[in-house]
C-alpha cells in the first residue's frame, strides 16, 4: 500500500506522517507541493506544520497548490484522505470537510496529551477502533477550535460525522467538543489532535495512534 | 539623495568628525582603526569596525579569561571532540558515524525590550549557528530567568518571552526539551532569555565558515535585508547624511523574526549540503553581513570581493552602513565553486528562496566592498573579525563578599516539626519550585518523533539514529543565588548538577557548552565574579574530563549599577547507546519499587530555596562540591540503566529531598511511603549536592545496592513506592494526598499569568 504525505513550504510533521505509515506497514511516498502528481499513491495524508507560515489563515493559502486539486479530484472519487492538524486546516480550506479551525480559547498555543473518545468507527481511518474507545493522543495547536454554524453541527451530529470527541475537558473552545470530523462517505477524516506522534510510547503517550494507520491499511486493502 | 562616503572621499577629508563614540567605540578603539586602515574610516567601514568590536562581537572583556578553558582542556577531553570554541558551535563525536553539534546563546537585552520578537529571534539566531555547522537542527531548550514572579514587570515579560519561544521553534518544526524558568527579584529589570540548540550530523558532513579558493563565489540567501535589527548604526544615519531629518522611519533595533522562513532556509541549506554544493557556510547573526563577509574572509585563505548593492533590500533608501550592519533575519552566507552555482541556484528556486551571487573570494588579502561602483571598504579582514582590542579588565573581590558568607542561614528560624508537612506543600507551590507545564504547555516538545524525554524530565532526550536507537541528553543548570555567594563553587555546582541531570536519565556525559551572563565588566566586582566562574567551570570540566566546546558571554546584566546574580548557565551533553534504556522520572513503572536515597545529605541551606522562599535570605555558603563524587555517581546510574537496575531517578538540587519525592510521585502519578532519620528538616530540605533519588525494582534491589556499597557510593533506603495510596506518606510526619500536592504544584504558574 503506497500512501502520499504532502509536503508544503513549512510542513512540519511530514516526517512523522511518513514514520507512521511506515510503521503500520505502509509505503510513505513523499509529495511535493508544486506538483499536480499523486504518484499513484492509494491514499493520502496532508501532515501538520505551518504551511506557508499560516499567513493570511491556517490552510488558507495551501489549499492552492497544484497538489491538492489533484487530491481534491482523488477525494472525490473516494481516495482515502486524512489531514492531521494544519492538514485538517487545509482540508476545511479546499472544502473537503465544512467548518473551519479558529484561535483557541484561551489564545495561547497548547501541547499537551490529550485523551479522545471515537465517536465513529467506521470511515476509512477508525475501523481499528472499538466505538467509544478512549485514546491518548497529544494535541498541539494555536488555532484548534472546531467552529461551525448550527445547521452544519447538526447535520455532522445527525449524521454520526463526529469521528473523535475530545474527552477530559475541552482545551481550545471547540464547538461540541469536537476533535475530528469525516466526510460523508468516510473517506476523508481531519482531526487537530496528532495520531502521528502516538505511534510507540518510547517517543509518544502511547501507541494509541497507530490504529489510524493500520485501519487504512485494512480499509485499502479490502477495496 | 544621500552621499556616499567612500574610501576615496576618506582619503580627501581625513579632518571629518565622526560619531565614533556613539557607536561605542572609545578614542583609543578609534585611534587604531586610523592606524590599521592608514587613514579615517569610511561610514561603512566604522559600522562594520564599531560592531565587530562591540563587547558581544569581540569579547574583548572576557577574552583573557576564556583563555583559561583551553589552556585546561587536555588532549585526552580533545579526543571526541571535532570543532570546539571559535567554531560557530561545537562538534563532538557521539559514535556509529554521528557527530552532535550543540550551543547555548543570549539574547537578554532585546527580550527585556520587546519580550516576544526577542526571545523568537534568540531562537532563530541559535538554530543558524546549528545549521551553519552542517547540521539538522534536532531539539532547543531554554534557560529563562525572571523577576519576582509576582512582579508586574514579569508579568508583561513572562508571557511575552515564553509564546516567542514557542512562536518561532513550534513554527520552525524543532522540539523544545526543557530549560529552566527561575525568578529572582536580580533580574527584575533585566531578564535573560537563553536559547540553545542541539544538531546532528554525519561526521563527514561537518561544515567549517571557510572561505577557501580564489574564485569561487560567496552566495547570500534567504530573507532579505531590511532596516530592522539596526542598533547603534542609525546614527551613522542621522549625524552624517539625513538631510531631511526626522523623514526617514526607524524601524525598532530588535530584530523581527519570520519563523516560516526560517524553516524553509533549513529545508534549502539541507540539500544545498547534501547535494555538495556548499564550501564555506556562515550564518547572519549579530553584526549581520559585516560579521558574515569579515569571519569567512578572515577564516579563508584569500581576500574577499563583495558588490553590496546586490543585496537584496526590503526598504529603500538604505546606506551601506545599514545594509552592512542589519541584522535582519533569517539569512546565510554560502561559498560556492563557480561550476556549482547554477545548482545552487535551482535548489534554491525550487524552496523559493531568494539567492543573490553578492561577492567573490580573492587572490589578495583585503575585504573589499563597492556600493554601486565605488569603493566603501577596503581592510584587512582578520582586522575586524579577530584582532579587536583585549581588555584586562579590573578584577576586584566585592568588599561584602565576607560579610555575605558570614551571614550564614543558621540563625533562620527553623519549622516545628508539626510545621513539616505543610512546608513541603509550601515550597512546592513556590514560583521557583512549581511546575512549570504552564511554559512547557506552549512549546511542541513531539515534532519529529525523537522525544524520549522533556520536561518535566531531568533532561531532555532525543533519538539521533532510528535504526540504532543512539541518541543524546541535555540539560542546562545555574543556580545563581549559589554563584553569588562563591562564584568558583557555584559554577561548578551548576556544572555538577547538569552533568548530574544528564546522567540521571541514563546518559553518559561527554561535552560542556555554556552561556555566562553577568553584569557589567567595568565594575570590577563583576569581572571578579565572571573570573571564578570561568576558573571553577573550567578546572570542574578538567577534573570531570569533558571539554567545554563553546560558549557565550553576556555582560551588561544590570539594572542601574546593581548587577543580575551572576550567571553562569551550562549545559551538558551525553550520549545514551540505546534510548529505549532511559530512566524516567516518575516513580510507578513496575510494580513493588524501593526507594533509595543515592549520595550523602549535610545540614547545607546557604542559598537554599528554603532560605530564600521562606526568609529572603541569601548568605553563607553554597553546598559543597564534590566533583569525584559526581562522577562515581553518574557512572553508576549509566551502569543501572544499562543492566535494567533503575526504573525511576530524579536528581535532588533546589528544595532538597522533599521537592524529589513530590515530583517524581506527582509526574509518575504513584504514591509513596518514606521514612527518613535524624533531623527530619535538614532530611527534607537541604541542598547538599550529589543526590538522586532512585526507585529500584524489589527483585535488583540486592544487585543495585552491592554495586554502590562496592563502588563507594553512600545509599540509604528511604522508602517504597506505593501505587494503592495516591498519597505521599512521610512517616512520622503524615500524608499529603497526591491530588491536594497537584493543586499546589501545578497552580501556581496558571495562577500567576493566565
Amino acid at each position: 500500500m503506497r500512501v502520499g504525505v504532502i509536503t508544503f513550504p513549512g510542513t512540519l510533521d511530514d516526517v512523522d506522517a511518513s514514520r507512521a505509515v511506515a510503521y503500520a506497514g505502509g509505503e510513505a511516498v513523499a509529495l511535493w507541493h508544486a506538483d499536480a502528481d499523486l504518484k499513484g499513491v492509494d491514499a493520502v495524508v496532508v501532515p501538520g506544520g505551518f504551511s506557508y507560515g499560516d499567513y493570511l489563515r491556517a490552510g488558507a493559502i495551501a489549499r492552492f497548490a497544484p497538489v491538492m486539486g489533484e487530491v481534491v479530484e482523488a477525494a472525490k472519487r473516494g481516495m482515502p484522505v486524512l489531514g492531521i492538524c494544519n492538514g485538517f486546516q487545509i482540508l476545511c480550506e479546499a472544502h473537503l470537510l465544512p467548518g473551519a479551525l479558529t484561535r483557541n480559547d484561551k489564545l495561547h498555543f497548547v501541547c499537551r496529551d490529550q485523551w479522545l473518545k471515537v465517536e465513529n468507527n467506521e470511515t476509512a481511518w477508525t475501523t481499528r477502533y472499538d466505538e467509544g474507545a478512549e485514546i491518548l493522543v497529544p494535541l498541539k495547536s494555536g488555532e484548534g477550535g472546531y467552529q461551525a454554524d448550527q445547521a452544519t453541527l447538526d447535520e455532522l451530529e445527525g449524521e454520526g460525522r463526529v469521528v473523535f470527541r475530545y474527552a477530559g475537558g475541552n482545551p481550545n473552545g471547540s464547538r461540541n467538543d469536537i476533535a475530528g470530523i469525516t466526510s460523508a462517505n468516510g473517506r476523508v477524516v481531519g482531526l487537530m489532535p496528532h495520531p502521528e506522534h502516538a505511534i510507540d510510547a518510547l517517543t509518544g503517550p502511547s501507541d494509541d495512534g497507530l490504529g489510524i494507520f493500520l485501519s487504512l491499511l485494512d480499509a485499502v486493502v479490502s477495496a | 539623495m544621500n552621499q556616499v562616503d567612500t574610501v576615496k572621499n576618506a582619503e580627501a577629508t581625513p579632518e571629518v568628525e565622526q560619531p565614533y563614540r556613539e557607536l561605542g567605540l572609545k578614542d583609543d578603539e578609534y585611534a587604531r582603526i586610523r592606524e590599521i586602515l592608514g587613514r579615517r574610516p569610511t561610514d561603512a567601514e566604522l559600522a562594520m569596525y564599531s560592531v565587530m568590536w562591540s563587547e558581544h562581537c569581540s569579547y574583548k572583556s572576557s577574552k583573557v579569561h576564556l583563555k583559561y578553558f583551553g589552556e585546561t582542556t587536555t588532549d585526552e577531553m580533545r579526543e571526541k571532540m571535532l570543532a570546539g570554541i571559535g567554531e560557530n558551535a561545537g562538534v563532538v563525536d557521539i559514535g556509529d558515524g554521528w557527530a552532535v553539534t550543540f550551543k547555548v546563546e543570549s539574547h537578554n537585552h532585546p527580550s527585556y525590550v520587546e519580550p516576544y520578537q526577542g526571545a523568537a529571534t534568540g531562537v532563530g539566531g541559535i538554530v543558524r549557528d546549528i545549521l551553519a555547522m552542517g547540521a539538522r537542527p534536532l531539539a532547543v531548550m531554554d534557560p529563562l530567568r525572571f523577576g519576582p514572579a509576582d512582579a508586574p514587570d514579569t508579568r508583561r515579560v513572562l508571557p511575552g518571552i515564553v509564546a516567542g519561544v514557542g512562536g518561532y521553534g513550534n513554527c520552525l518544526g524543532l522540539p523544545n526539551i526543557g530549560g529552566e524558568v527561575v525568578f529572582d527579584p536580580s533580574y527584575a529589570g533585566n531578564p535573560l532569555v537563553n536559547a540553545l540548540c542541539v544538531g546532528a550530523m554525519r561526521v563527514e558532513d561537518l561544515h567549517l565558515a571557510h572561505a577557501s579558493g580564489a574564485g569561487n563565489k560567496v552566495i547570500l540567501y534567504g530573507a532579505r535585508t531590511g532596516l530592522d535589527g539596526i542598533g547603534g548604526v542609525s546614527v551613522l544615519a542621522s549625524e552624517t547624511f539625513d538631510d531631511s531629518a526626522g523623514k526617514r522611519k526607524k524601524l525598532p533595533s530588535v530584530q523581527v523574526g519570520d519563523p516560516f522562513t526560517e524553516k524553509v532556509l533549513i529545508e534549502c541549506s539541507l540539500e544545498l549540503f547534501g547535494s555538495g554544493l556548499v564550501v564555506g557556510i556562515q550564518d547572519l547573526g549579530g553584526a549581520g553581513l559585516s560579521c558574515a563577509t569579515s569571519e569567512l574572509a578572515s577564516a579563508g585563505d584569500g581576500g574577499m570581493r563583495v558588490w553590496l548593492d546586490r543585496v537584496p533590500l526590503r526598504a529603500t533608501g538604505m546606506t551601506p552602513a545599514e545594509v552592512l550592519s542589519s541584522e535582519s533575519q533569517e539569512r546565510m552566507c554560502a561559498v560556492v565553486r563557480p561550476e556549482d552555482v547554477d545548482a545552487f541556484m535551482a535548489v534554491c528556486a525550487k524552496w523559493d528562496v531568494i539567492a543573490t551571487e553578492i561577492g567573490e573570494v580573492t587572490e589578495g588579502d583585503r575585504l573589499v566592498i563597492t556600493w554601486h561602483d565605488e569603493v566603501v571598504v577596503d581592510v584587512p579582514p582578520r582586522t575586524v573579525a579577530h584582532e579587536g582590542p583585549v581588555y584586562q579588565r579590573p578584577v576586584q573581590r566585592p568588599a561584602d563578599q565576607d560579610q555575605l558568607q558570614a551571614n550564614t542561614p543558621d540563625a533562620l528560624p527553623r519549622p516545628a516539626r508539626e510545621e513539616l508537612l505543610e512546608l513541603v506543600k509550601t515550597m512546592a507551590a513556590s514560583p521557583n519550585l512549581a511546575s512549570r507545564r504552564w511554559v512547557t504547555q506552549q512549546y511542541d516538545r513531539y515534532v519529529r518523533g525523537g522525544t524520549v524525554l522533556a520536561q518535566p524530565s531531568d533532561s531532555g532526550m532525543i533519538r539521533i539514529d532510528e535504526s540504532t536507537q543512539r541518541g543524546v541528553a541535555l540539560a542546562t543548570d545555574c543556580n545563581g543565588r549559589y554563584t553569588r555567594l562563591d562564584p568558583y563553587a557555584g559554577a561548578q555546582l551548576a556544572l555538577a548538577e547538569a552533568y548530574r541531570n544528564v546522567a540521571t536519565s541514563g546518559a553518559t556525559p561527554v561535552a560542556v557548552t555554556n552561556c555566562l551572563n553577568f553584569g557589567s565588566p567595568e565594575d570590577p566586582a563583576v569581572m571578579w565574579q565572571f573570573e571564578q566562574a570561568v576558573k571553577g567551570l573550567a578546572d570542574g570540566c578538567a577534573e570531570l574530563g569533558i571539554p567545554v566546546t563553546g560558549g557565550n558571554v553576556s555582560f551588561y546584566n544590570q539594572t542601574g549599577s546593581t548587577a543580575i546574580l551572576p550567571t553562569p548557565v551550562v549545559g551538558v551533553l551525553g550520549v545514551i547507546d540505546d534510548v529505549r534504556r532511559r530512566i524516567p522520572t516518575g516513580i510507578g513503572a513496575e510494580a513493588g519499587e524501593t526507594l533509595l536515597l543515592l549520595g550523602e545529605t549535610r545540614e547545607e541551606f546557604g542559598g537554599s530555596e528554603w532560605a530564600h522562599h521562606v526568609h529572603g535570605h541569601l548568605g553563607g555558603l553554597p553546598p559543597k562540591v564534590d566533583l569525584a563524587r559526581e562522577k562515581l555517581l553518574g557512572e553508576i546510574l549509566v551502569a543501572g540503566s544499562r543492566d535494567g537496575m533503575l526504573s525511576a531517578a530524579h536528581d535532588l538540587s533546589e528544595g532538597g529531598l522533599a521537592q524529589a519525592l513530590v515530583e517524581a510521585c506527582l509526574i509518575g502519578e504513584t504514591g509513596a511511603r518514606v521514612f527518613l532519620e535524624g533531623d527530619l528538616f535538614t532530611e527534607l530540605f537541604s541542598e547538599s549536592a550529589g543526590r538522586v533519588l532512585v526507585a529500584v525494582p524489589r527483585t535488583e534491589e540486592l544487585r543495585f545496592t552491592d554495586m554502590c556499597t562496592a563502588r563507594g557510593l553512600p545509599w540509604r533506603k528511604v522508602g517504597v513506592v506505593d501505587p494503592e495510596s495516591k498519597a505521599l506518606e512521610i512517616q512520622g510526619l503524615g500524608e499529603l494526598g497526591l491530588d491536594e500536592l497537584r493543586a499546589a504544584w501545578e497552580g501556581t504558574l496558571p495562577a500567576l499569568f493566565d
